[in-house]
């Protein structure tokens, strides 16, 4: 899944996996910042996204 | 060569029909249009002398086993067989119903590359001798070395003999040695992901969404595909390029492991995209991480259908 989606451009870091128990609450905090950091880092998405029709 | 083929495909095909070992029998048959055969399904055994084989059988046949009942007979070079194979794995039909006809081939003719030598102008004839072909229209006649006018997928083929097989049509061919069958995706590998995605883009710019692709595949068999569902709309209908990507995108993943490289989706897109460029990112992942290519055995399960301890988890933290 990451293979292909970062082969055709989106950044590397924008699209993360992780797997989390229930019981693991620090990881998911430290997962969520880190992700948060790394995106933060990467600035807002540019691609694979749909905008509205602009009507004049 | 062809001929010796298509002579005997038809005498196999009569007398499976005729002795009742099968109830109806898939191959190819001249297209009204030069370079373009049509399949065809025969139940008669006098109509036999319809089936034809030259180079421009590039369509894949296993789209015609898809939850069949009866016994079939059917012919298959390396990839078709190999699609068989993915079929009978993924239970759309059983082994012990098939007759598979096995046919050695030494790749299918682009038919857009011939279509560019001859400066678009209309073909109406073309017929192979040896290692090479002549086709002919309205006021011209020229003849082309095979070798060079082989689709993209034959071009980098690796088992152009068939894995599975009642019989064999003629002694097996030579596979190719030392093809790079990947250097188009590592060439984007290496590219930053601007220029990744520029790539793409432009790649998919033409796309009209008429789904030629998806009805080619014989991997595609879902009774409802995932873009042509309303309730819940996963993908837009329009040709706005996002919609265009998420098609592309979703579609080749569907493909994830099972795809032989059989370049039945590019033979038929209207457009002339080379979307096989999404595929083989997927192909060559599931080799370099599974040590797996699509359909080469029954005896073993698709690497997204097991689960093994050691597979390949990298991407998750």
């Amino acid at each position: 899944m990451k293979g292909l989606f970062e082969h055709i451009g989106i950044e590397p870091g924008r699209l993360q996996f992780s797997w989390i128990s229930s019981a693991e609450a620090t990881k998911f905090v430290e997962v969520a910042r880190a992700v948060a950091k790394e995106v933060k880092a990467l600035g807002p998405a540019g691609h694979l996204i749909k905008r509205r029709a602009e009507v004049a | 060569m062809m001929l010796e083929y298509t002579e005997k495909i038809r005498k196999t095909a009569k007398k499976l029909l005729e002795d009742g070992k099968v109830d109806v029998f898939i191959g190819y048959k001249k297209g009204s249009v030069a370079m373009m055969n049509e399949p065809v399904l025969i139940t008669n055994p006098d109509h036999v002398d319809l089936l034809y084989w030259d180079s421009n059988c590039g369509l894949n046949l296993c789209n015609y086993l898809t939850g069949r009942t009866d016994r079939v007979g059917i012919v298959a070079n390396g990839c078709n067989s190999r699609n068989i194979v993915t079929h009978i794995v993924e239970n759309q039909i059983k082994r012990d119903q098939l007759y598979i006809v096995g046919i050695p081939c030494k790749g299918m003719i682009d038919h857009r590359a011939v279509q560019r030598a001859v400066k678009q102008r209309e073909i109406l004839e073309i017929n192979e001798e040896g290692d090479g072909f002549t086709v002919k229209g309205m006021g011209f006649e020229e003849t082309f070395e095979k070798k060079n006018y082989l689709q993209g997928n034959c071009a980098v083929c690796t088992h152009r003999n068939p894995v599975e097989y009642d019989e064999m049509i003629a002694e097996p061919v030579e596979e190719q040695e030392g093809v790079e069958a990947y250097r188009d995706v590592e060439k984007i590998e290496e590219m930053e992901p601007g220029k990744k995605w520029g790539f793409f883009t432009r790649l998919i710019e033409r796309c009209i969404r008429c789904y030629a692709c998806r009805n080619a595949c014989p991997l595609c068999y879902c009774p409802t595909c995932f873009v042509d569902e309303s309730q819940p709309q996963w993908v837009g209908k329009s040709s706005d390029p996002t919609d265009t990507m998420t098609f592309h995108l979703l579609r080749a993943y569907h493909c994830a492991g099972r795809c032989t490289d059989c370049g039945a989706c590019e033979r038929v897109c209207p457009m002339g995209i080379s979307m096989r460029q999404f595929t083989k990112k997927l192909n060559k992942d599931s080799l370099d991480l599974f040590s797996w290519e699509a359909g080469l055995t029954l005896d073993q399960r698709p690497p997204l259908d097991v689960y093994r301890p050691d597979d390949y988890n990298d991407f998750i933290k």
